[in-house]
């Protein structure tokens, strides 16, 4: 279902200019990095630092729905399991921030992998709705299990110092961590989409009887993605629960995959910059709107429904299609 | 009283019961989800919001028209379904020509919507609705003592689901409605109007989730969230079921609760995920589902 409406359009120069972006991408990736450089500054450093890890648990989202066509309804499992692990790690065990982040991210890999394993065996919308019930299933888990303290969620989670030496608990240097991260992981998600992995996944997303005849284990590389998407999608609850100090059961929650997949489809299914974007946007709602309670749930649902109506390809992608570039 | 397999004879039947209750609206949700996507290709990702609207309704027809419980059993899902083919209508007949996920998003935001303006108005805490005076009580079983209103539910629970059933099967608009599943292009061609049975079905199907809510308001109390806890379960009952087959559903529907209502009884701490346990079994042995065609 990914890149929706883009086959009227014919985009400008599309050749690799640098690190394998086109030109029109480089420039946006330039902003971004500007973006990320100036902004802390100006903003105040924690609503970045969360705009930040929802940015890249949408961008580990989108390899998946973009670039194989899954839709994963349950990717909140991986995000606050990776949170959870990160902040019981670093808080119980004492681990240094690099790693208990390094081991979130490995256990919302290894969840994904089960998870995934069994999911791929049906495809559309069985899938979303496996996907969406297994992460059910991890949130009562949650809810359960000793480590995860139930209700109260794990609190108050030292932030350690990275490598030894620098202070987290001062917020900036916390920002550039985190935006480190982010940007690795960004890169690392651009890298993927272009390599020919990458290629075999898009061939799977356009037409996977295709691909199985074309002699690729189809299977084998919707897992693989999986695999990784779930990873990353760990490692950014893990950031989250150091940034706050706080693992709760609200991102393990189904609520939370709602809220990535709204991300995804306001700054475009598809594109690189799309889940940026859509993460700022939502999160700055979020923030400004934090006050009318439950009407934030129905602006929510309006924001779906106006999306899946009439602005299919989501801000990043209509600026695109305006511009005829891909970004 | 006799033990069975070492559990106190009455906390097992009580526990089979509960279950059956709660099997009955998995079969009823899971019944109206199959019709829908049968029909459109659509999954209702909104019919646990719809379902909670069917409890509303009948608490809102007592509380400010006078209504009882009967009116609300007949008027909540007319309301309800009404309400659903103004949904179809002004949106999500506007999908049908996309990627089938674009109506499970729709549906999505849908629902989210209605859950938010419900909890807006009535807050998250639940509303009491009263079990009517006719089926309050309960029935001396001689093993067990059974309250009127939960053998009511699982009885009309059936009845539904087979008058359903009989309608699809057995009468002419249910043959239209198969044949449009099978290839609504060829019946459209036969001069049958398909976007209009299409509206009808999602509205028959929306007000089933209506009267299963109305149902479930004397035994849950009335609050906004009881329909999007109860929706996920349901998913994983018709990917364990597969769509493909109406009693399949009912058959699933009900098994499921009764599963998930005796694991209380010998492994309480497995009661609230036995039922994606089963759906991964189901999906490593039968990945098209119990019913369904791969």
């Amino acid at each position: 279902m990914a890149a929706p409406g883009f086959s009227g359009t014919e985009f400008r120069n599309e050749e690799a200019f640098f690190l394998g972006f086109s030109q029109a991408q480089v420039v946006a990736f330039v902003l971004l990095i500007a973006f990320l450089a100036i902004s802390p500054f100006f903003l105040y450093p924690v609503f970045l630092m969360k705009l930040l890890c929802f940015a890249l648990f949408a961008c580990a989202f989108n390899l998946l729905i973009g670039y194989v066509g899954l839709l994963s309804f349950g990717h909140a499992a991986y995000f606050g399991m990776g949170g959870y692990i990160t902040g019981y790690t670093a808080k119980v065990w004492g681990l240094p921030p690099e790693l208990s982040i390094v081991l979130g991210g490995l256990v919302g890999a290894a969840l994904g992998l089960v998870i995934g394993w069994i999911a791929i065996r049906r495809q559309g919308i069985y899938f979303a709705m496996i996907t969406l019930a297994f992460a059910q299933m991890v949130y009562f888990f949650c809810v359960q299990a000793p480590f995860t303290g139930g209700e109260d969620g794990i609190q108050s989670i030292p932030r350690g110092f990275f490598l030894g030496i620098v202070d987290l608990s001062r917020d900036m240097n916390m920002y550039w961590l985190t935006a480190g991260v982010f940007l690795a992981g960004f890169l690392l998600i651009h890298r993927i989409v272009h390599s020919p992995f990458g290629m075999v996944l898009k061939s799977i997303r356009e037409n996977e009887p295709r691909a199985t005849s074309l002699g690729y284990r189809t299977d084998d590389y919707k897992l693989m993605a999986f695999v990784l998407s779930a990873g990353l999608a760990g490692v950014a609850g893990g950031l989250k629960s150091l940034v706050f100090g706080i693992a709760t059961l609200t991102d393990v929650f189904w609520t939370m995959s709602g809220e990535v997949v709204l991300m995804s489809l306001v700054g475009g299914l598809g594109t690189i910059f799309g889940p940026f974007l859509g993460a700022a946007v939502i999160i700055t709602m979020q923030n400004y709107l934090a006050e009318f309670g439950a009407w934030v749930t129905v602006i929510q649902g309006v924001i779906f429904v106006l999306c899946v109506l009439a602005f299919r390809r989501g801000l990043v992608g209509e600026i695109g299609n305006w511009l005829r570039v891909r970004l | 009283m006799d033990d069975i397999f070492g559990i106190p004879a009455p906390l097992l039947f009580g526990q089979l019961l509960l279950g059956l209750i709660n099997g009955a609206f998995y079969a009823l949700l899971s019944l109206g989800l199959a019709v829908i996507f049968g029909m459109l290709n659509v999954i209702n990702f909104a019919h646990g919001a719809q379902f909670m609207m069917g409890a509303f309704v009948a608490w809102m027809l007592l509380e400010y028209a006078g209504l009882n419980y009967w009116w609300a059993l007949i008027l909540a899902p007319l309301l309800v379904g009404v309400f659903g083919v103004i949904l179809e209508r002004t949106m999500i007949a506007r999908l049908y020509k996309l990627d089938h996920l674009y109506g499970l998003l729709l549906t999505f935001g849908l629902g989210l919507i209605i859950e938010g303006i419900f909890r807006n108005q009535y807050g998250s805490s639940g509303l009491p609705y009263r079990i009517p005076p006719q089926l309050s009580g309960a029935w001396d079983l001689g093993f067990m003592y059974m309250p009127v209103y939960r053998g009511w539910v699982v009885a009309v629970a059936v009845v539904m689901c087979i008058g359903t059933w009989l309608v699809i099967e057995k009468t002419k608009i249910g043959s239209y409605l198969r044949a449009s599943t099978e290839n609504a292009a060829l019946v459209q061609a036969f001069g049958i109007n398909v976007p209009r049975l299409m509206t009808l079905t999602y509205g028959a199907g929306v007000a089933l989730a209506a009267f299963a809510g109305v149902l479930a308001a004397p035994i849950y109390s009335v609050n906004p969230q009881m329909g999007s806890n109860l929706i996920i379960i349901v998913f994983a009952v018709v990917v364990i079921g597969g769509m493909g087959s109406i009693l399949g559903s009912v058959i699933t529907g009900f098994g499921l609760g009764i599963i998930e209502g005796l694991t209380k009884v010998f492994y309480p701490e497995a009661s609230a995920t036995v039922i994606f346990v089963v759906m991964a079994i189901v999906l490593l042995a039968r990945p098209a589902g119990l019913f369904g065609r791969a």
